[in-house]
């Protein structure tokens, strides 16, 4: 399947992907309207210092631990993209121990969201990938990984 | 209105030319006739003809055709071609009256042999000392004009129809082997005979239809070698670059044919004789400049043969039948029926595909 | 602020109405301009620092932000402009000689917008390149004099050493120094993948360089700087650079600053120290001296790799390059006073040097006249803009044209004309780690390869236009151009007739 990679050599840290992923699942067509003077809680989030940075999202796991550990059964795996229904999630952020790549983290609500490579909302594709500015977010095919 | 020469002028054209392999002597009047049905091609500013075998009396000597505005550049003339040549004879080239061709300059003809002293003083071959003065006069000497200097051939042209041209110039009285014909179809006055065809130089005669796109590129490149383009024709450059192609660098005509008419990069890569694949390489990457684009198609005579060619893209009509000693070459398949209705095995060359005819070995020219 | 206070150039206009403060324009800013006031609750910006590079124009994602010339003007004076002016202010604070990048942005004639190409009408067809062959590729090197056949009467097929170039462009000499790793990177790639040369200039090849060898001009300037046999051995050609278009007559100069790690190892000088090319060769005082570098080049690559000259196009520069052409070169490159640089003293860059345009068409008779145009092919640069540019430049007398301005503009320069800082926004003439991964080769080479394929596809088109199907025939057809607006002087320096004539 196509998943989000990152090649953290071209990693600026300008943190777009931050912005661009809070505007995509914001459900609002105006970035500013949806971003402006507001905290951002975004389902990417550049790790790093200034030597060396790179974004972080969900990997999409061949076999996700978090799904096995999820208590009250919100995350599962639909496809090849792994899924929160936050109607279930109680916030027990146990997904967010488990994860190897702390690539979860919960919304301004204390329930968890992840990214779901934005096929579910009005992007259509991963909007950080669409808004790198060098290529660092990559959607593409690289075979199967753990 | 300036003349052709201070200005380039493209023109149209119509081309037609007969060969015998055997070497038979054929009078002009057939050329002459050929260039009737392709009257629609020319537009009465200019047409001409060479005959190759014309002046076996003379084999030896160069004859120089030249227009002379006046007697007083001939005189002058005639003393500049007496520093380095024995004139053998010197005459008025004989035409006839008639109401389509006026303003005839003086049309002059000149056996002459380049003296040996000259030779030996200037470190020059036969062909080379002619082919200077042809230049030196062409290019310096205002009033005369040489428009014909190879040995038992000459070239006849004027401005006005082809086959008016043909009369004009009593063409039934010469015979030759070879024959080409020009009629031409310039946008504007050409103002003087100097720029009608055939195009010559010592015995290479250039007939060409069509206006050639690399015109400066080739001109730049070719007057590095001594030659002066005087008339800005494409006729002209086409003819000093088979001679220096030819001649100077000793290329033979499927050689030379290569280069006008380039083989594409696609074509020379595909090659599969690798010898052949560098021949080709080589000549392109030796003589870029001589690349001739646009369209054109071009009988060249020379002593012993003819070469018909096309640019490379095929842009100009040609077309090439035989009948029995005889291959014919023209513009349009009707000039052909003209001289041999039971021609046969016509056919159209490919672009880029010399067609060379010479008469059959053994044959004496 | 004192007397020498010069408010600054740009001014830095926020639309506080779209700004989320997303802080983007804040980390992307080498110069520091914006930054986040946190009693105030927005972000500001010190325009003082401000060049008008438009990086953070570029990646504001709510379109908030703009850059606008500022309008506090010095009274107005047609003699004492506010440039003038201001570098007067500065040098009497500083006492030191200004230094400008990139070309000389003066209001000169640019002669190639006054010259108009033609297309074929009636007479003789144009050909359509989207239907019928149309060939691009040139060679660049010496011509035989003579066809030489061998005992069998076959053409002996042995040429001296040849460029082949896919079409008649090349990226000209950037130093890996004055430019990024990724910067080269990006134009190794690209001219690998385009069939086409890219040059080292005078920093030295760089290890990982030297797998794109049969893409790369090396080249020799007057420092020496990374130069050893195997560098010598690494490229398809090796230049000897006499002079540059933006400062003709002085030699580079990288300050001690960008001379860190592996630029140090390829250039082989100490870290830190400034790498300042003498203005001559102190080996070529003289005509003579040329050949022995030249021939000297050649014994050290066993006659495989053609030799080229760059000079700048000076007064004299017909005599000059016959003189080249007699010295054994095989190349000439010819750059014009608009050619760009990393870093020059402005008053040279905006004074020295004549057009491109005029240098080369009476460089290109003078050897016609001479009879010795085919001893050498002649690669013109100094800003070469389009391909109508190459189209003009080729019909003029080149064969094939030097491009390093726009190389670096579909790299992502924004000519701000500031590289000499240090502090690229574009990672493109920088050697700051964090600026120079701005740029992934990946994006930049692609970038390249489009560019030149577009102009690829508009050379074709152009020539078609004129009849033509091989640039071979394009070359020195100065018939196919006309001038507008040029005085008679210009014409016949150009060798060129008036529109309408």
């Amino acid at each position: 399947m196509r998943r989000v990679f990152v090649n953290e050599e071209w990693c600026l840290a300008c943190h777009l992907c931050e912005y661009n992923c809070a505007f995509a699942n914001s459900g609002m067509d105006d970035m500013v309207l949806a971003l402006k003077g507001k905290p951002i809680f975004p389902r990417i989030h550049v790790e790093g210092d200034e030597r060396i940075s790179y974004a972080v999202s969900c990997r999409h796991c061949t076999d996700p631990i978090c799904v096995k550990s999820c208590i009250a059964g919100a995350l599962s795996k639909d496809g090849d993209v792994i899924r929160v229904d936050r109607n279930v999630c109680v916030g027990c952020l146990t997904c967010v121990l488990v994860c190897p790549y702390g690539a979860l983290a919960p919304g301004p609500d204390g329930v968890m969201q992840k990214c779901e490579l934005c096929l579910e909302n009005s992007c259509g594709e991963p909007a950080c990938v669409k808004g790198c500015p060098n290529r660092a977010i990559v959607y593409e095919e690289r075979g199967e990984r753990a | 209105m300036e003349r052709e020469g201070t200005v380039r002028i493209p023109s149209g054209c119509a081309i037609a030319a007969v060969i015998s392999r055997t070497g038979r002597r054929m009078s002009g009047e057939s050329i002459v006739r050929s260039m009737v049905p392709m009257h629609e091609r020319s537009n009465g500013l200019g047409g001409g003809f060479a005959g190759y075998g014309i002046y076996p009396e003379y084999r030896d000597l160069y004859a120089l055709h030249m227009f002379f505005e006046d007697r007083t550049t001939r005189k002058n003339c005639e003393a500049y071609l007496k520093e380095h040549f024995e004139i053998a004879q010197s005459e008025y080239i004989k035409t006839r009256k008639i109401p389509s061709i006026t303003d005839e300059p003086i049309i002059w003809r000149y056996f002459v042999a380049p003296l040996p002293s000259s030779l030996a003083k200037l470190q020059l071959d036969e062909r080379e000392l002619v082919a200077r003065t042809v230049m030196a006069i062409n290019g310096k000497m205002h009033g005369a004009y040489v428009f014909s200097s190879g040995k038992n051939m000459g070239t006849f042209k004027a401005v006005g129809y082809p086959e008016d041209v043909g009369v004009f110039y009593r063409l039934e009285e010469y015979e030759g082997y070879s024959w080409t014909a020009h009629g031409r179809y310039p946008t504007n006055t050409p103002g003087w005979w100097g720029g009608a065809h055939p195009f010559t130089l010592l015995d290479f005669s250039v007939v060409h239809n069509g206006e050639i796109s690399s015109y400066d590129a080739n001109r730049r490149f070719i007057e590095m070698f001594g030659y002066k383009c005087t008339l800005q024709t494409d006729t002209e450059v086409i003819t000093y670059i088979m001679d220096y192609l030819l001649r100077v660098q000793g290329l033979s005509l499927e050689e030379a044919a290569r280069v006008v008419a380039a083989p594409f990069w696609s074509t020379i890569a595909q090659e599969p004789d690798e010898r052949r694949r560098d021949e080709l390489t080589y000549l392109r990457t030796m003589f870029p400049s001589l690349l001739v684009t646009g369209p054109f198609s071009i009988v060249l005579g020379f002593s012993g043969g003819l070469m018909a060619l096309n640019d490379r893209l095929k842009l100009r009509s040609m077309v090439v039948g035989e009948k029995d000693d005889l291959v014919l070459i023209a513009s349009e398949e009707a000039a052909i029926r003209t001289m041999e209705p039971d021609a046969g095995n016509i056919w159209a060359p490919a672009g880029g595909e010399p067609v060379i005819v010479r008469v059959n070995e053994g044959v004496e020219v | 602020m004192g007397v020498d206070f010069i408010y600054p150039e740009f001014e830095v206009i926020r639309n506080e109405s779209r700004c989320i403060a997303c802080r983007v324009c804040e980390r992307q800013c080498s110069n520091e301009v914006h930054a986040w006031s946190e009693r105030r609750g927005v972000m500001m910006s010190d325009e003082s620092r401000c060049v008008n590079c438009q990086r953070c124009v570029s990646l504001c994602p709510t379109r908030a932000l703009k850059i606008v010339r500022s309008d506090c003007r010095l009274r107005e004076n047609a003699n004492w402009t506010d440039a003038t002016i201001k570098e007067v202010y500065k040098q009497a604070g500083s006492g030191g000689v200004l230094l400008s990048s990139m070309g000389n942005p003066n209001p000169l004639p640019v002669y190639w917008d006054r010259i108009l190409i033609n297309a074929s009408q009636v007479t003789n067809p144009p050909i359509d390149p989207l239907r019928e062959p149309m060939e691009t590729r040139v060679s660049l090197g010496k011509r035989p004099q003579r066809i030489e056949r061998d005992d069998e009467g076959g053409i002996i097929c042995d040429l001296q050493p040849q460029i082949e170039l896919s079409m008649p462009v090349m990226f000209s000499a950037m130093s890996y120094g004055s430019i990024s790793y990724n910067a080269h990177a990006s134009l190794a790639r690209a001219a690998t993948e385009l069939g086409i040369m890219y040059n080292t200039g005078e920093g030295g090849l760089h290890e990982d360089f030297y797998a794109y060898g049969p893409h790369t001009i090396v080249q020799v300037a007057s420092g020496r700087f990374g130069v050893h046999e195997d560098f010598l051995n690494a490229g398809a050609a090796i230049e000897i650079k006499m002079g540059q278009g933006a400062k003709p007559g002085i030699g580079g100069h990288l300050p001690g600053a960008k001379i860190v790690g592996d630029i140090s190892r390829t250039r082989m000088i100490p870290e830190g120290s400034d790498a300042i090319s003498p203005a001559p060769h102190h080996d070529i005082y003289s005509i003579e001296d040329l050949r022995q570098l030249v021939f000297s080049l050649k014994e050290a690559t066993s006659y495989r790799k053609p030799v080229i000259v760059k000079v700048a196009a000076v007064h004299n520069i017909a005599a000059i390059a016959s003189g080249i052409a007699r010295s054994g070169a095989d190349i000439i490159a010819i750059d014009g006073f608009r050619g760009g640089t990393g870093a020059a003293p402005t008053r040279i860059r905006d004074n020295v040097g004549i057009p491109i345009e005029l240098a080369l068409a009476s460089v290109d008779q003078r050897l016609r006249d001479e009879g010795i145009r085919n001893d050498v092919s002649i690669v013109c640069g100094g800003s070469i803009r389009s391909a109508s540019d190459v189209v003009k430049a080729i019909a003029l007398g080149a064969d094939a044209c030097y491009v390093a301005t726009a190389a670096l503009l579909a790299l992502g320069c924004h000519l701000c004309r500031t590289c000499h800082t240090g502090k690229c926004n574009w990672g493109i003439a920088t050697q700051r780690p964090d600026l120079v991964k701005r740029l992934n080769p990946e994006i930049g080479s692609e970038r390249l390869v489009n560019l030149m394929n577009a102009w690829r596809h508009e050379i074709k088109e152009l020539i078609g236009g004129m009849g033509i199907n091989s640039i071979e025939a394009l070359k020195g057809n100065r018939l196919m151009l006309r001038g507008v607006g040029l005085t008679e002087k210009e014409l016949s320096i150009l060798g060129i007739n008036h529109a309408g004539e």
